[in-house]
């Protein structure tokens, strides 16, 4: 008598991520999501269909083989995994976390067609942090070709675009050398996202492996200040740049009372949160100044990290002030979760015309008007409208201002022939990140506006492939 | 790490360093700064360039000792070195090649001015140099500055050296005695130089003052150095630290200077009851 093989029953909904409880977590820095355990990996991995198609992978900038890592997962041989994912990611424990798989691998995942999709970003931030708890740097980690022979190639911004694109080609065997302006390296992901969401010392780990590639990280150096474009190509003997310069200029309201004490741009806040490490005044020697009652307008994830931050810096209410409605909200629905219960407030369609102040300066509260949806505008979006004689006030006495930022314009200031679009970013070519200027190429928010870590990555992954093809063809 | 080269005591609480910074020396020009972070736990602060050497690769720079970070750098020696430095920020002065400049500093404000001076002499201009401080021992760098000045004016709040008074009454003294003025540069603490500029106004003279707003990044990435110039917000760190200082909303920025006193004087107590490394 033969026995059937014993079909497994179809889990529909993805294991949950272990969180701290919103009520603690609304006091601390501390990661808010715990991770997978090995047994939470092994069950969420067995979901993965493992189907012909593999549509999750056309979902992924950086072209990782996402049901190979699964599957090795899912046969409990973690470090294999990690060794999957990265062949083509050099940070997996920083996408794991902050990557919107939702628009991405998991949007395309054939288990979302009926059920949840299989949970890929939580499966690779597990695959990821297994491999920097367990496994040993390896001394010497593989190269995919010499064709860069040592050639030298100058990455400028330590961000997500710049430490893929100076991986990616430190594997090639070129020598590389990313010029950061700051005194730490890892842009947006060390001076914006915040601890709780990212940890630095994951930060940090993932950019020992890229510097264990070969790669050299040079801080405090502002290109465009402290040394130009120009002078890497012609005095410092580099023979192709990649620009990774982001988008780290705020944008304001332009609205009055903006420059009172106490309106803080969502960079500023963040900056002084988590790169100068406020939170910890006065052990670490930057102030920041988080009253009791905070606003922050925009619905962006930079506005709900802000708001979060400042919760965790001890206000004791916290109001998100957004023109359109929750629909339109651009931040990750779970991000907007995690805030609502935390307890975040979200107002929606009402935006502020005045920031009010006392007779020292110091903000008191911030007048609103009532806003409505019309007609979509050009990005499709039904755009806001303001409506007549609704102005009310809210007493606050800290605003911050989290509606986008703009592309740094240091570089393409100082930089002569490169072509620069009309809002300040750098024109270059998608494929290849080419810019106006020979030996010039460029990515991430640099090019494209405010966007993301994955996308960033993924137009230094192709900056890199595209160097090297120039390089090549021209020796 | 950028060693302490040399190390000097000007004038009581306020030090004269040379910095070792190739790269920053290397492009360094006069009406630029720097972003100083002194250690681990540090927070990030612009100073302004007061010389260069880019032969030495050196920057000189002159510190009021003011606030928890500058006494923490007082503590440092030659030998020491500073764990960031970053620079050179902002953009360089302007500077005229001909007529006359009256070129005013108040207390530390003469360290920058002084590469100024010495630019616009080594130009050409007739330069009418003017120089204040609370008393003759606050006074700081005056020879140097002489050396490259056609006149030399001091002022002392109590005149134990110079006039008794202050800057702007030897300014108006010049102005009204018919001086030929084409510009007037005046870099020094803010309500100095909204005084001057008060006086500047009435007589419709050009007149730039430098801020030394405060900074995190220094790149323009926060925002925290706003400052209205002609009903307009600009960054000091991108868009200055230079402007017309008729442009500028003075009282603005006197609130602004205030955010973090309270915050400040925390961080001072610890310094001095001695529980915290300054190192």
């Amino acid at each position: 008598m033969s026995e059937k093989p014993k079909k497994k029953p179809l889990v529909k909904v993805k294991r949950p991520m272990p969180e701290q409880d919103p009520h603690v977590r609304a006091g601390n820095f501390d990661e808010v999501a715990l991770g997978y355990s090995a047994e939470d990996a092994i069950a969420e991995a067995e979901r993965c269909l493992q189907c012909k198609e593999q549509n999750c992978k056309q979902g992924c900038p950086v072209e990782v083989d996402i049901p190979e890592f699964i599957a090795e997962i899912k046969e409990g041989r973690f470090a294999e995994a990690a060794r999957v994912i990265r062949r083509k990611n050099n940070l997996p424990a920083i996408c794991g976390r902050v990557c919107p798989q939702e628009n991405q691998c998991e949007q395309y995942c054939l288990m979302g067609k009926k059920f949840e999709p299989v949970g890929i970003g939580r499966l690779e931030r597990f695959v990821a942090d297994y491999a920097l708890q367990n496994e040993q740097p390896e001394e010497s980690p593989a190269r995919e070709s010499a064709s860069g022979s040592g050639r030298r190639v100058a990455v400028v911004g330590s961000g997500p675009a710049g430490l893929t694109c100076a991986a990616d080609l430190a594997r090639m065997g070129y020598q590389v050398t990313i010029f950061e302006a700051l005194h730490k390296s890892g842009g947006v992901l060390v001076y914006g996202i915040p601890e709780f969401r990212l940890p630095k010392r994951v930060v940090q780990t993932e950019i020992d492996y890229v510097q264990s590639l070969g790669v050299e990280i040079k801080v405090n150096t502002v290109i465009s200040k402290t040394l130009s474009v120009d002078e890497l190509l012609d005095e410092f003997g580099f023979e192709a740049v990649f620009i990774g310069t982001g988008a780290g200029a705020p944008r304001f309201m332009r609205i009055p009372g903006e420059n009172l004490i106490g309106v803080y741009s969502a960079n500023e806040f963040l900056t002084r949160t988590n790169l100068m490490k406020a939170y910890l005044f006065p052990e670490y020697a930057t102030p920041i100044r988080v009253g009791r009652r905070v606003a922050v307008v925009g619905a962006g994830n930079v506005a709900v990290d802000s708001a979060r931050t400042a919760l965790r810096l001890g206000a004791e209410s916290v109001q998100i002030f957004y023109r359109r409605s929750r629909d339109e909200m651009p931040a990750r629905l779970e991000e907007f979760l995690h805030a609502e219960e935390e307890g975040i407030e979200f107002n929606f369609l009402i935006n502020p015309v005045r920031i009010i102040g006392d007779e020292r300066g110091w903000v008191t509260g911030m007048e609103c008007i009532r806003m409505t949806l019309g007609e979509p505008d050009e990005s499709g979006r039904r755009s806001p409208v303001p409506v007549d004689g609704s102005n009310c006030e809210f007493e606050v006495d800290t605003v911050v201002i989290a509606i986008g930022q703009s592309p740094n314009p240091l570089v393409p200031r100082t930089t002569p022939g490169l072509e620069i679009g009309r809002r300040g970013t750098i024109v270059a070519d998608e494929e290849t990140g080419q810019t106006s200027r020979e030996g010039v190429f460029a990515g991430g928010d640099i090019v494209t506006g405010a966007a993301t870590v994955i996308l960033a990555m993924g137009a230094g992954k192709k900056a890199a492939r595209a160097i090297d093809a120039y390089l090549s063809a021209k020796y | 790490m950028y060693p302490i080269q040399v190390k000097r005591t000007l004038a009581p609480g306020v030090r004269l360093y040379e910095i070792s910074a190739p790269l920053v020396a290397r492009k360094a020009q006069p009406g630029q700064f720097v972003i100083v972070r002194v250690n681990e736990t540090g927070e990030r602060i612009p100073l302004t360039i007061a010389d260069y050497d880019r032969k030495m690769g050196t920057i000189t720079m002159v510190v009021q000792e003011i606030g928890f970070t500058t006494k923490t750098l007082a503590k440092m020696e030659v030998g020491d070195a500073l764990l960031d430095f970053i620079g050179p920020l902002g953009n360089p002065s302007e500077l005229r090649d001909s007529g006359t400049v009256v070129c005013i500093g108040g207390g530390v404000g003469c360290a920058p001015l002084y590469p100024q001076v010495r630019a616009l002499s080594q130009k050409g201009v007739n330069v009418i140099t003017i120089v204040g401080a609370r008393s003759a021992e606050h006074l700081i760098l005056t020879r140097e500055l002489g050396r490259y000045s056609n006149q030399l004016h001091i002022a002392t709040d109590d005149g134990s050296q110079g006039r008794k008074g202050f800057v702007t009454d030897i300014l108006k003294d010049l102005i009204e005695q018919g001086t030929p003025i084409d510009q007037v540069i005046a870099i020094g603490p803010m309500i100095m130089m909204k005084v001057v500029t008060g006086v500047t106004k009435q007589y419709n003279l050009p007149t730039m003052i430098s801020l030394n707003s405060l900074m995190v990044d220094g790149t323009g990435m926060c925002g925290s150095c706003r400052v209205t110039v002609g009903g307009v917000t600009k960054f000091a760190c991108v868009d200055g630290p230079e402007f017309d200082a008729h442009q500028v909303d003075f009282d603005e920025q006197m609130k602004r200077a205030a955010v973090y006193r309270d915050q400040e004087a925390k961080a001072l107590a610890r310094l001095d009851c001695g529980c915290r490394n300054g190192h």
